[in-house]
Parts: structure tokens; sequence; C-alpha cells
């Protein structure tokens, strides 16, 4: 996030959600949006779901699946028409301007409605909300990073936000709310194949030569495989071991299917994991690893701020996570000598700048956000005051990418999937308490639809898509739209992610999960 | 900021204005009793335990609602304001199950804090009592009405932090409840199981379930930490008694949230003890796991490991960390990959 989470209740006028569904996925941050919103400011939702913030919002749009880009297209277009555009901020912090108003100018309103199911009215409405409100924070999530085109999605509100001069101070910005407890620290610290910790590039000579000095190893300075390459690579037998730490990618990545080629074609496979999970079942041997309450260490939530997580009771299986990885290290001849995680946060904040002011001392009470550079400094609540990281804010607009794969007439339905307020990726699911009261997926099936199919509440069905099928039971609402089916991926008795899409943002690698097509039957 | 002085037993007292009296005492050290009030929820003054006596006023003003004004002359603990308490904390026991011996919450009651405080040992009044039943509907909250005192934080937190709307007061005088819309169970009712009631209650009307039996609040070690599940990044504290995680306790201080969590972050704790947990190294053997010591795992993994990367190179390995570990131990995963490998083939599930 740019900004942080205290600017929803004490900062922002206007709150522009879309394709995210805060009170399920991060409820918390829901709870303050709606305590926000009932307090006076403003609240846009845009989703095709009838989320609970529809309830508290101003304006509902309820865009066709899919068509985000023409939407904000759609809200710019009119902006730049009614001439709301933050023009200083626009000459002073941006570039490429003119191609983004030469795009946008394809995106009238009438156009725009057609494309996206929105009334023209509503176009205005909120264009002209969001253009003449001060402080107009946009919160996006999974609703809009996983399409095809999610990263074209992101640059476009980026667009939106810088186009109105909505950055860069208290109660504006970008949002993006992560969904993992710790994804952005994963991130910081460098679990991506082309940085190290602090976003540090691998193919920097600079960066290598410090990282080769500081670990007394050489390192390649190729870019390494993202996910689904790695699939990719071991389906074609390529890639021949792997070691997974406490990940479970056969149920939470898009197309199971083809991930469980990959797996099975391995040579070797290490799983450390706290459950023999679906991915575990694969393995050559498994570690058992350690829950949160086992843990000494660090996560960093999704405003930037480091905060420490205490070790409660002893790891259950005897040895910390942490601990696991230094003594593999050691038997292949490269020590890791640490007596605690703190020295291995200590290591990694002297090797990136952006965390190098960070420590378990200056944590202890409130956290820290980064960027923090040094110990006298106060950490940063909000990124781009003044000045971009790049420099200047760069427009890429984007026309309208259409999903990889629509419904058609053998696979009439839309899938869309997402994630319900009592489950989390994994963990959840063996939680007694949360599992004696919601235990099975329950699909969420139009009623213009349901009766179509002769479907009630409780019906079950199978679905199923080019790639698989699955089972669930259903529930009549019409939280979703004619045509669309609504599912969580939390079940392993209904593992969604069989039947979801293959299609990938080529950007981020990451799934398109939240449109493919299927068909329905009633079982 | 404009200042008010104020005298509060017999101490000069500087207080912003626009506070309240109560707020006023707080900030000097003062410590007046209060059932009702709390800090992050609208005032109520409903409990009226608060009353103190102010110089010039012959009745005696609720402090929490009572704004403090230049000169006022204020006594928390004069003999009228003591009488006045006692008689108020008589009324609320004269309907409230005396089974402290065996309460959860003692040790953690506002209740039985100030009945000790004022020595109001019994009731003297010989009234009809409630004689609700326990609503054990849900593993989460275990509710017992017979020891609500109507102070309606629950109503205020799961209106104002968590916007679920879905307690109210419902009945009249003697019938009077503090419940769920349409007096169900909360398991049938708009519940999300935030917990946000049960973490403002005073007295053991709204408690924990999981902690029920196990633990009293003062036999607890409190460990603060961060919340295993989404991004928001919530602290709470892990309630741990005899090496054994418990429950999960709010913990006011905690920066981003608050007191306020959700179903999960309060809840969901419990797969730490799930019966599926890994308990041991396993070692497939003719396609199934067999139980192995940590040297035979750590032996076949490196000579295993080593052998694929002398044989096919660095690029025929990758590893996969997570976001749901920890910063250090991802550090430790790339630069495992990238140092003892020697590969940039280091990914996690940034599906966030
Ligand atoms: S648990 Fe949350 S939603 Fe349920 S009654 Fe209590 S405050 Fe309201
Ligand atoms: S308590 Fe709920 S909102 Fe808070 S971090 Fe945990 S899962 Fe997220």
């Amino acid at each position: 996030m740019t900004n942080p989470i205290s600017d929803i209740t004490n900062e922002a006028e206007l709150m522009l959600l879309i394709g995210s569904n805060p009170t399920e996925a991060h409820p918390v941050i829901g709870y303050k949006m709606r305590q926000a919103a009932r307090n006076g400011a403003k609240l846009v939702v845009c989703d095709p779901r009838h989320i609970d913030l529809v309830d508290e919002a101003d304006h509902w749009i309820r865009q066709n699946h899919g068509t985000d880009i023409p939407l904000i297209n759609g809200l710019m277009h009119i902006i730049l028409k009614e001439g709301l555009e933050d023009k200083k901020f626009v000459e002073e912090r941006t570039e490429n301007f003119e191609e983004l108003k030469a795009i946008v100018e394809n995106y009238p309103p009438e156009k725009v409605s057609e494309m996206t199911g929105v009334p023209v009215d509503d176009l205005y409405a909120v264009a002209r909300l969001y253009a003449t409100t001060d402080k107009a924070m946009i919160f996006y999530t999974l609703g809009i990073t996983e399409h095809i085109c999610g990263t074209r999605n992101v640059m476009s509100l980026a667009n939106l936000a810088m186009l109105t001069g909505h950055l860069g101070r208290p109660g504006t910005g970008v949002c993006p709310i992560r969904g993992q407890n710790n994804v952005q620290g994963a991130c910081d610290m460098g679990a991506l194949p082309n940085v190290y910790s602090g976003y540090q590039a691998v193919t920097s000579d600079e960066a290598r030569a410090k990282h080769e000095d500081a670990w007394g190893r050489p390192l390649p300075g190729n870019l390494g495989l993202k996910i689904p390459e790695m699939f990719d690579a071991a389906v074609e037998g390529k890639l021949k071991a792997m070691y997974i730490l406490g990940e479970n990618p056969v149920l939470s990545d898009p197309n199971a299917n083809h991930i469980k080629a990959g797996l099975e074609n391995l040579e070797f496979l290490v799983v450390q994991e706290l459950f023999l999970t679906e991915t575990a079942v694969f393995a050559d041997v498994i570690l058992p690893g350690s829950s949160f309450a086992e843990k000494d260490g660090t996560f960093t939530n999704t405003e930037r701020r480091v905060q420490r997580v205490r070790e409660a009771i002893k790891p259950l299986a005897g040895k910390a996570d942490w601990k696991i990885i230094c003594d593999i290290s050691g038997l292949m001849g490269y020590p890791m000598d640490y007596d605690s995680p703190k020295e291995i946060w200590d290591e990694m904040a002297s090797l990136s700048p952006s965390l190098a002011g960070i420590n378990y001392a200056r944590i202890d009470e409130k956290g820290l956000q980064w960027p923090c550079p040094t110990l006298d400094h106060p950490g940063t609540p909000f990124l781009h005051a003044g000045k971009f990281t790049r420099g200047l804010g760069l427009f890429q607009p984007s026309d309208h990418i259409p999903p990889g794969e629509m419904p058609d007439e053998d696979y009439p339905y839309l899938l869309c999937t997402g994630r319900i307020l009592q489950h989390y990726n994994v963990t959840t699911m063996y939680s007694p308490g949360i599992m004696e009261v919601w235990n099975k997926e329950i699909a969420e099936v139009n009623p213009v639809d349901a009766e179509k199919i002769g479907l009630q509440t409780g019906s079950r069905i199978k679905v199923t898509s080019r790639r698989g099928e699955v089972e669930t039971e259903i529930q009549v609402t019409d939280r979703v739209l004619p045509g669309v089916i609504w599912m969580s991926f939390h079940y392993p008795d209904t593992p969604t992610n069989d039947i979801t899409s293959h299609h990938l943002d080529p950007i981020t690698g990451t799934g398109e999960y939240k449109v493919a097509a299927v068909k329905i039957s009633k079982l | 900021m404009n200042l008010i002085k104020l005298i509060i037993d017999g101490r000069e007292v500087e207080a912003p204005a626009g506070s309240t009296i109560l707020e006023a005492a707080d900030n000097a050290g003062i410590d007046i009793p209060r059932l009702c009030h709390d800090p992050e929820l609208t005032n109520m003054g409903a409990c009226r335990l608060c009353v103190v006596e102010v110089e010039g006023n012959a009745l005696l003003p609720a402090s929490c609602v009572t704004p403090v004004t230049e000169g006022m002359v204020v006594q928390t603990e004069s003999a009228a304001v003591i009488e006045a308490r006692k008689m108020i904390l008589d009324l609320m026991i004269a309907d409230h199950p005396m089974d402290c011996l065996t309460c959860d919450k003692m040790g953690d009651c506002k209740l039985s804090e100030y009945a000790h405080r004022y020595g109001v040992k019994d009731t003297s009044f010989d009234g009809e009592r409630h004689n609700y039943p326990l609503d054990e509907s849900n593993p989460f909250i275990l509710r017992d009405l017979n020891k609500c005192i109507l102070c309606g934080a629950c109503v205020r937190a799961c209106e104002e932090m968590t916007g679920a709307d879905n307690l109210s007061y419902l009945y009249r005088g003697y019938d009077r409840k503090a419940t769920t819309a349409g007096d169900v169970d909360y398991i049938d009712s708009d519940c999300v199981f935030c917990g946000q009631c049960v973490a403002v209650c005073p007295t053991g009307a709204l408690m924990e379930k999981p902690l029920v039996g196990l633990a009293r609040r003062y036999e607890v070690e409190r460990v603060r930490t961060t919340c295993p599940f989404c991004g928001t990044g919530c602290n709470f504290d892990l309630a741990v008694k005899d090496e054994k995680v418990v429950g999960v306790l709010s913990n006011p201080d905690s920066p981003v949230n608050g007191r306020s969590l959700c179903v999960k972050g309060r809840f969901g704790w419990d797969y730490i003890y799930s019966e599926e947990r890994l308990k041991t190294p396993l070692i497939k053997k003719n396609g199934k796991f067999e139980p192995a010591s940590w040297e035979e795992a750590y032996d076949l993994i490196a000579s295993k490991l080593g052998a694929i990367k002398d044989k096919h190179g660095s690029e025929a390995f990758a590893s996969l960390s997570s976001a749901r570990c920890t910063n250090e131990e991802n550090y430790l995963m790339q630069k495992f990959t990238r140092a003892v490998m020697g590969t940039n083939n280091v990914d996690h599930c940034a599906r966030t």
C-alpha cells in the first residue's frame, strides 16, 4: 500500500474499492472502511458481485467481469472531457500524458457503458466524485490482479490516480491490500527470481558483487524461473529437484493438474510443511514445520509495517524452520551459523538499504514501515511524497484486453473465484473450531440460472471446465450476476483450482483465477 | 488547545476543553470505577458507577458524560459517592449468579473487582433472578446472559468496531436484554464471529469458548505476536498456560487493529494443535511415507540435492519460499537457493 491503514479512518474523504472484498478477505481493514463510510467518507464499490460493503456504498459500479480497463479508461475519458484532471500534478510529476489522452479518447461513456454494463450516469457521477474529492484512496486486490491483464489493470488504476493528483499525500494513493500475512515480506526478502532482499536486482553487477562478498559464494546473474515456469520446466524434465517451504501450490495455484504433473516428474522433492498437504504427498522427504505460535521473527503487513512474531511455545516437531534450512545448508558445505532470527534480520538489514534502519529493538512496540534507511529514520507511512521512485510518474495506458477464456456454447457460465471470511488459503482447514461451522464449499448461483437448471439452495452440482471437474453444494443468491457462478478455493473436497483458467498475466505470471468458462450440471 | 483547570480530590488538574471528568481524572491518574465506559466506544452513561460529587450540584453526575468546566471541584470518593456506588453494585448482583468460584472470568471481571473494592459481599435485595439458558451454539463464543449487566459494550462494539449491527437491546424493564436481532442464538444470527463483543465485555457474560475451563486470565502468560492469516497485520496476545496455547486475547496496544480482530485471528489459531500436524520427518519408501529421524532426512536431502546439482547443474533446482513464513525464513531460503544451489530459481505464491 502507498498509504497507511490508519488513513482509512483518519484521512480519506473517498474510498474507491475495485475488485476487493475487504470485509471477508481483510476483515479488520474492511471493518475500518465501514466505520469510515458511516462517519461520512464517501464509498464507491466497483464489483460485479454484491459484496457486503455495497450496503455502505454511495455508488455501486457493477461492471461485467473482466472489463476493468474499459471502466477505468471511461472514467478518465470523462475527467479529461470535463477538465477535472489535476493539471499541475500531470505537468510537474508525470510523463507520457499524450499517449494516455490518445487511448482514453476512444472510451466515451456510451461505448464504455456497453462494454461494462454500467449505466452512463453512474460513470459520470463516479468520475466527477473521484476527480473532485481532495483526499481519495483507491483500494484493490485480486479482483484486479488475477486477470490475464492484471498488470495492465493495476497500471490503469495508477493512471487514474496520477491524472487526478491522488498520490503522495495522506488520504490518497493506490493501495493493493496484500492477502497473505507475509506476502509483502516474502517479496521484500528477495524470495523472487529477479531480486535480492530490498528489491536489489540480481542482474545488477553492483548488487551481485555486494552479495557475493557478504555470502562468500559466486552468484548467478541471470533471472530465475517464476512459479509457472518452474512447473513448465518440471513437466519438460529440465527441472529435477525442488524444495518447497510452507506452500501448497496444488491447492492454491491455478490449473492444479499441470502442477501435479510437474511435481510427479521431479526426481527429488523436499516439502517443509505443517500438514500432509495436497502438495506434500508428492514429496520424497517431508520435514515437519512450525506454526506461527512456535516462531520467532517478523512479518511485514500490507502497509509495509515490519512487526514481531514471538515464540509462545517451542516448535512442536522439535526444530524451528529457520534452523532446518541452516542445518541442511551446513551439511551441504555452507555453514549458516545464526544464534537467533534476530541475527538473520541484522544480516539482511545490513545488505538492504531500504530496510537498514530497522532492528528488533526499534519495532518491539509498534513496528516500523519501510523504507527506513537509517537508525534515526522514523519509517515511511506513505510513499511517493514529492517524487516517484523512478522520478516522473509514467502513464502506461492500455486498451481493453478480454479474459483469456469467455463463456461460449459448450461452457456457457463464467466462473469467478475468491476468498470467504472464515478461511484462509490453507491452515484454517485444520482449525477444528472453524471447520465445525464452515466445512464445505457453497457455490453461489444466480436465481435466473438456478431456475433454468432446476436448482435450489442446497442442491449439488458438477462444475466442469476444459481442465477438469469438481462437485459442490450451491446457494441461490443474486449476489452474483446471471450467467456467473462464484466459488471459493478453500476445501480439499472441492478443489476449485482444478477447473480455473490456465491463462496467466504474461508479466507477473499470476493466474487468471477470476474468469473461466464452465458448464454446470445438476447431481 | 484550550486547557481547563479544575480540582479533583483536592488536586489541581488540567484538561483540554471538551473532555469529560472521567477523562480528566484518567489523565491525572485518578481511577474512577466504570463498567459501561470504554475509550474506543461512544459514551452511554448507562451503568452510573462512575458518578462523582461536583460542588454546587445536588445530583451525582456520571463522570463519563459530564464535561469539565473551569474551576469545577470534584470528589471521586466522597461518602455520598461511595454510598451510591454500593447501591448500584448491590442492585447489579441482586440478579447476578454468585458462582465466582468457578467462573472463568474471575480475575478479569470488572464487576467482581468493584464489588471487592466497595465491600459489596451480597445483595440486600431479594427479588426474581433470571435463568437464561447458556448459548453454547457455536465453537467460539460462550454467552451466559445471566451474567450480563446491560452495560451495552457489546452492542456498541458490534456496531462501532465491526459494523455488523448484530446486537441491540430488546424488551423492557426486567426483561431487557442485550442480544442478537430476533433474540436467537449467535450461530443463527448474522454474527461474523469477530469476537469484538467478547473483547469488551466486562463480566463473564461473553467469553472465548476455547478458554473456558482451561485457564483463568491471571494464570496465563500473554505473548504478543502478529496474526498468521491475512495481510492486515493485526497483533494480539497468545494466552499460554503450561507451555500450551489456550487462546487469543486482544491487546489494546496493537498498532494496526487495537482490540479488533476477525474470526480467523481470534478463533482460527487452534489449527496449531490439529491432530494432523506432522510430528517427525517422513521419507517416501516404495511409494509410502515412513517416519525418519532428522539426521536420516537431512542426509538424504543434502546428498540428493548435491548430486542433482553436480549432475544437472544449478538450474535443475528451484525452491518455493512462503508468504506465510517469517521474513527471516524467507531471507534464508533465497540465500540457500542462491548461495548454496547457485540459482535464482526462487519464488513464492504471491497470490496475494
Ligand atoms: S462476534 Fe462480532 S459480529 Fe458477532 S455479535 Fe460479537 S461483535 Fe457482533
Ligand atoms: S485478525 Fe483477521 S483481519 Fe486481522 S490480520 Fe488476522 S486475519 Fe487479518
